[in-house]
């Protein structure tokens, strides 16, 4: 019988830089799924022993106790003690500690030396402790602890061979039965406080570089215009700094569009391959940029330690609605994707909050709706400047993120008040201390999330570009007749039927046909409306316009402002939906936000057509 | 003097924590977060605006925000 490969379990508070050294020890080779049954992120990977044997790591989510409060401490309890079906019990821990947060963090360390698996400590973050003035004995740490200590800086790459190494032997030792231990809270706690003050050689007062910025980021009129200014920046660059990169990657397309053209014959393949997958998977992919970018700042918010900060300043606002600053974070991370920002909400303590912050989730501005955002703004609003680095269409995007904002705290006052019927919100949380984030980590996490996206522009977004092609393409419209291609299609029957319900609110038969396959996610109006035009195309100079000026051409203003308003509120993306339903544990929920955000998108768009019209645009 | 009522940056001490006025799931994550009586505390930080809530406040060697209404709950004494 040949020997399982063992499986090494990271766990600790969060904020203890769990997920630094689990990058650190794995490297790049993370695989990224759900434990079964639950939408908590199971993150494994490989590493090796001295010997070149590899052992399997698993990174579970970050918690206080044994006694979960969240979704997520209930994952790690049941993982620990080995009651979660569907994975196996570690042979080991490494507990993952602060060394300058030993007082707070030994308590959940010696309730997870109790259960009997070889652990080892990693005393992690020594540096910080060290610029903090805090001198610790990792040996007389070992010694009270009865387990192996080491001192790591994962960012740094420090500690981690003796770790593996304390690892190895550990595993090989026979195994502790654990006997049950009842030791109250409130002794754990004396106990680890005892051992904490015990290890401290010295203590200065160090530089106290979280308490300095602190009094800046958290100022209470300053650390206002910091956030605000930090978000108009991230918005700015999202436009500013894509430009160079999606110019590259449309001529890319170009190239390779011109390269089909001369090499096969005009017929049905080469339409595929033009007015199908290049037009449609292609006017998706060069988004990427963008979201790559926003992406970016997310991370990098979160990896400061800054994000918990935007968390407090925004607690009273949020707190007018009914929500709390817990529910900012998963709200700033919709404006990525709804899908990350709802799954965010498990932290939350107060069921009633989590509801309502995962109902208004998807009107955060994601990243899906930046490609149709960009194109109608790039079609319809001048690049005019406003102001020293401001430009209109910015602005106008920044208005249509504020819109959405809006509306998601009107939608979660009514549903706080109305429909949960939550008395009052909540807010208690750690704030980490500063840290510079570390490039390894951020670029580990923009490439996790470029391959998701790509993922699925290859996929869904490839699979609803074909089908729709094949709509649009079959039936062939009679030579030299007077309907159009796309008006003799299936699809453009299809739209015949749906065009009467959105002709109120200022929408064409295009744009009735566009959103039908963006259901399956909203950046597919894009590449639907490409490859609508594409295919209209009377001959091969309009085809090779681009989408901006084919749409400028044809639209009114009223129109466009109108899909920009419906796209700020309609719940188009199954995945979404899909996420809603298995979080909230039934269809109920999903059905709910569904019917009222396309309420919201239909009344929003209806008053902002009639609006403009009555300007006369 | 509740821990609401602490000036900014005077080290202080727990002396009592009211159970009974907090929600449980406050309580309990007030408790994992180690808050207890006996251990040293220090308000840094009000909120924003006119508001001047939430706080943020030193326990132990750790940094944590807390609405004014939980802090209320919170009995301290000031270390002279």
């Amino acid at each position: 019988m040949t020997e399982m490969t063992p499986l090494v379990a990271l766990v600790g508070n969060p904020n203890a830089g769990k997920s630094a050294l689990f990058n650190a020890l794995t490297g790049a080779r993370q695989k990224i799924a759900n434990y079964p049954g639950v939408t908590v992120e199971r993150k494994s990977g490989r590493a090796t022993f001295a010997d070149g044997r590899s052992v399997e790591m698993i990174d579970l989510p970050g918690a206080y106790s044994l006694d979960p409060d969240s979704l997520d401490e209930a994952v790690t309890r049941d993982v620990v003690l080995g009651r979660f079906d569907g994975q196996r019990r570690p042979d080991g821990l490494v507990i993952v500690l602060d060394a300058g947060n030993l007082d707070n963090h030994l308590r959940f360390a010696l309730e997870l030396i109790e259960q009997g698996l070889p652990t080892v400590v990693a005393l992690n973050m020594v540096d910080l402790a060290e610029r903090d003035g805090l001198m610790l004995s990792a040996e007389k740490l070992s010694a009270e602890l009865g387990v192996p200590v080491i001192e790591t800086v994962a960012v740094r790459k420090r500690g981690l061979d003796p770790l593996m190494a304390a690892v190895e032997t550990e595993l090989k030792k026979p195994r502790k039965v654990a006997e049950p231990v009842a030791i109250s809270f409130g002794m754990q706690n004396a106990r680890a406080r005892h051992i904490a003050k015990s290890v401290i050689l010295s203590e200065t007062t160090g530089r106290q570089w979280t308490r300095r910025l602190d009094s800046v980021l958290l100022h209470p009129v300053g650390g206002v215009f910091i956030l605000l200014a930090l978000l108009f920046l991230m918005f700015q660059a999202v436009y500013s700094w894509s430009e160079a990169p999606i110019g590259l990657i449309e001529s890319g397309f170009a190239l390779l569009t011109d390269g089909i053209n001369a090499n096969l014959p005009d017929g049905l393949l080469r339409s595929f391959l033009t007015d199908g997958v290049i037009a449609g998977v292609g006017s998706v992919i060069v988004f990427l940029p963008q979201i790559l970018i926003l992406f970016l700042f997310i991370l990098l918010l979160e990896a400061s330690g800054y994000m918990t900060r935007a968390a407090f300043v925004m607690d009273r606002i949020m707190a007018a609605v009914g929500l709390s600053g817990h529910s900012f974070i998963p709200l700033l991370s919709s404006f990525a994707c709804a899908i990350p920002g709802i799954m965010a909400t498990r932290s939350i303590m107060d069921q009633k909050e989590r509801l309502a912050t995962i109902l208004i989730a998807p009107l955060m501005t994601c990243s899906a709706r930046l490609p149709v955002y960009t194109v109608i703004i790039g079609a319809f609003i001048p690049a005019r400047s406003v102001g020293p680095g401001v430009g209109l269409q910015g602005l106008v995007l920044f208005g249509l993120y504020i819109a959405g904002i809006l509306g998601a705290m009107l939608a979660a006052s009514v549903i706080q008040r109305f429909v949960t019927k939550s008395s009052s919100s909540s807010f208690l949380i750690e704030m980490p201390r500063y840290q510079l984030p570390r490039v390894r980590d951020i670029a580990l996490g923009l490439w996790q999330r470029a391959w998701v996206f790509l993922r699925r522009a290859g996929t869904i977004i490839f699979a609803a570009t074909i089908i729709l092609w094949a709509l649009l393409s079959f039936p062939k419209a009679p030579e030299g007749g007077e309907t159009s291609q796309v008006e003799y299609s299936i699809a453009g029957r299809i739209a015949d039927g749906l065009e009467p319900i959105v002709r109120p609110i200022g929408f064409n038969h295009d744009i009735a046909l566009a959103l039908i396959p963006a259901m399956a996610a909203r950046e597919v109006a894009v590449s639907a409306l490409g490859t609508v035009y594409a295919i209209d195309a009377k001959d091969e100079e309009q085809a090779a316009q681009s989408l901006g000026p084919q749409l400028a051409a044809k639209w009114s203003l009223a129109t466009a402002l109108a899909f920009l308003a419906w796209f700020v509120f309609a719940p188009q993306c199954i995945s979404t939906i899909a996420v809603t339903r298995r979080e909230t544990n039934g269809w109920k929920w999903p059905i709910f936000m569904v019917t009222y955000l396309f309420a919201l998108a239909y009344v929003a768009a209806g008053i902002t057509y009639w609006t403009a019209r009555s300007f006369g645009l | 003097m509740q821990l609401d009522q602490l000036p900014l940056n005077r080290v202080a001490t727990i002396s009592a924590i009211d159970w009974a006025a907090l929600p449980e799931h406050e309580g309990h994550r007030l408790r994992s977060l180690g808050f207890e009586p006996g251990v040293v505390i220090e308000a840094l930080h009000k909120g924003i605006l006119f508001w001047r809530d939430p706080l943020s406040v030193r326990v132990g060697r750790m940094t944590v925000a807390l609405r004014r209404k939980v802090a209320a709950a919170i009995d301290c004494e000031i270390v002279p």
